[in-house]
């Protein structure tokens, strides 16, 4: 009585270990995977955005942020790319994350503050 | 290898360097701003004219018809639409004749020179504004025309005048002819002209008001600076024509962002 409870204690033990070990082995090698994919998927961006092409940029740090939505980066250039296409509500969105991603990044605030100017002047009109 | 080409290597690695790892990048971007009012229901736009008045050396009516086509022509989708300037004044009066009113600038009660305008200043403007009120003559100038966005409203041009404390920067040499500027207060007598218009869209369909935009523009000169009205009044208009295209047309503001890697 006493082996078999043993024994299921230790086949619940290695179940729970394995299933650990499962979603380590799922998440921490693709993450890095991952995060190199966005990486290399916003440096395109960035590259299409300084010839112009902000529809393309916007797709690629879309794939970015769909890739590792913690990169705090890929949302800044989003709410870049939204912004310059007038879609407002969007890039407030992605502005937004990106201050709660990285918040003391004086780049994205300084976005953020350029960009929330225009957005409550555009509210006003709308409001007025 | 000499010093200063290994210092020239240096620095060649280390820009090199710098540039790879750079992880930000600034650019230019254009937002746009969208239109106060929706005209996607128009194609046609018509100016026909304002209740205008205030300096007699400028016909604001004329001016404010000629400049507005102009600009929505380059810098609006909307067809203009071609016709005289109609005088909104004499529209009123004539109306108000018809109607067997007494007109609101009688010249048997009030004669005036032939060149001063009857609008001089808010007070008699406001005797003429209820034209735009008027559904039904707005809207059969709209069926005149096939039903456009109208665009009328009120124009002030006037002469200011002003006395008072003005501030100017002053370059003296002191003794050993360095120079220095320093601001210096003294009284001045300053004239100049003030632009106030109302600008009215009215739907050519309905003869409904849509939105309605006032602005008030101001230049002041020193009293022997003879700058002529015209330059005045095209100066002031210059000033606000991005507030009234702003209505109507999408605007784009240019700035700089960074992006990030």
């Amino acid at each position: 009585m006493a082996n078999s409870s043993t024994l299921f204690s230790r086949k619940v033990a290695f179940a729970s270990v394995l299933a650990l070990a499962l979603a380590l082995l799922s998440t921490a090698p693709v993450s890095a995977d991952r995060r190199a994919d966005a990486r290399s998927q916003v440096d395109f961006g960035i590259e299409l955005a300084q010839k112009g092409l902000w529809k393309e940029a916007e797709f690629r740090w879309e794939k970015a942020v769909e890739l590792d939505p913690t990169y705090g980066s890929a949302w800044n250039n989003l709410g870049i790319a939204y912004e310059q296409q007038g879609k407002f509500a969007e890039a407030k969105k992605a502005y937004d994350k990106a201050m709660a991603i990285d918040p003391k990044n004086n780049f994205i605030r300084q976005n953020y503050d350029m960009f929330m100017e225009i957005y409550d002047r555009q509210n006003r009109r709308r409001n007025s | 290898m000499t010093a200063k080409t290994a210092v020239a290597i240096a620095s060649l690695a280390l820009t090199v360097g710098a540039s790879s790892c750079l992880r930000f990048y600034d650019i230019g971007i254009e937002t746009p701003i969208q239109a106060k009012l929706d005209v996607s229901a128009f194609q046609r736009v018509l100016i026909l004219g304002f209740l205008a008045g205030g300096s007699k050396d400028v016909d604001p009516n004329t001016e404010t018809v000629r400049l507005l086509r102009s600009q929505l022509r380059t810098k609006s989708d909307l067809k203009v639409v071609d016709s005289d300037v109609l005088s909104l004044v004499d529209e009123v009066d004539r109306r108000r004749r018809a109607a067997g009113e007494v007109p609101v600038t009688d010249p048997a009660a009030a004669p005036q020179a032939s060149d001063e305008p009857k609008i001089m200043n808010e007070r008699d403007l406001q005797e003429y504004e209820a034209i735009f009120a008027d559904v039904d003559y707005w809207k059969r100038v709209g069926e005149e025309y096939q039903a456009p966005l109208i665009i009328t409203g009120s124009v002030l041009f006037t002469d200011v005048q002003r006395s008072g404390m003005v501030t100017r920067s002053q370059e003296t040499l002191d003794q050993y002819g360095r120079r220095a500027v320093t601001d210096v207060r003294r009284y001045e007598d300053r004239k100049g002209y003030a632009l106030v218009p109302k600008f009215i869209f009215i739907d050519g369909r309905t003869g409904v008001q849509l939105y309605s935009e006032s602005f008030r523009e101001e230049t002041l000169y020193s009293a022997s600076n003879n700058t002529p009205p015209l330059s005045s009044y095209f100066e002031l208009m210059d000033r606000l024509l991005p507030g009234f295209l702003s209505t109507l047309s999408t605007q784009k503001v240019k700035g700089t962002r960074t992006l990030l890697r």
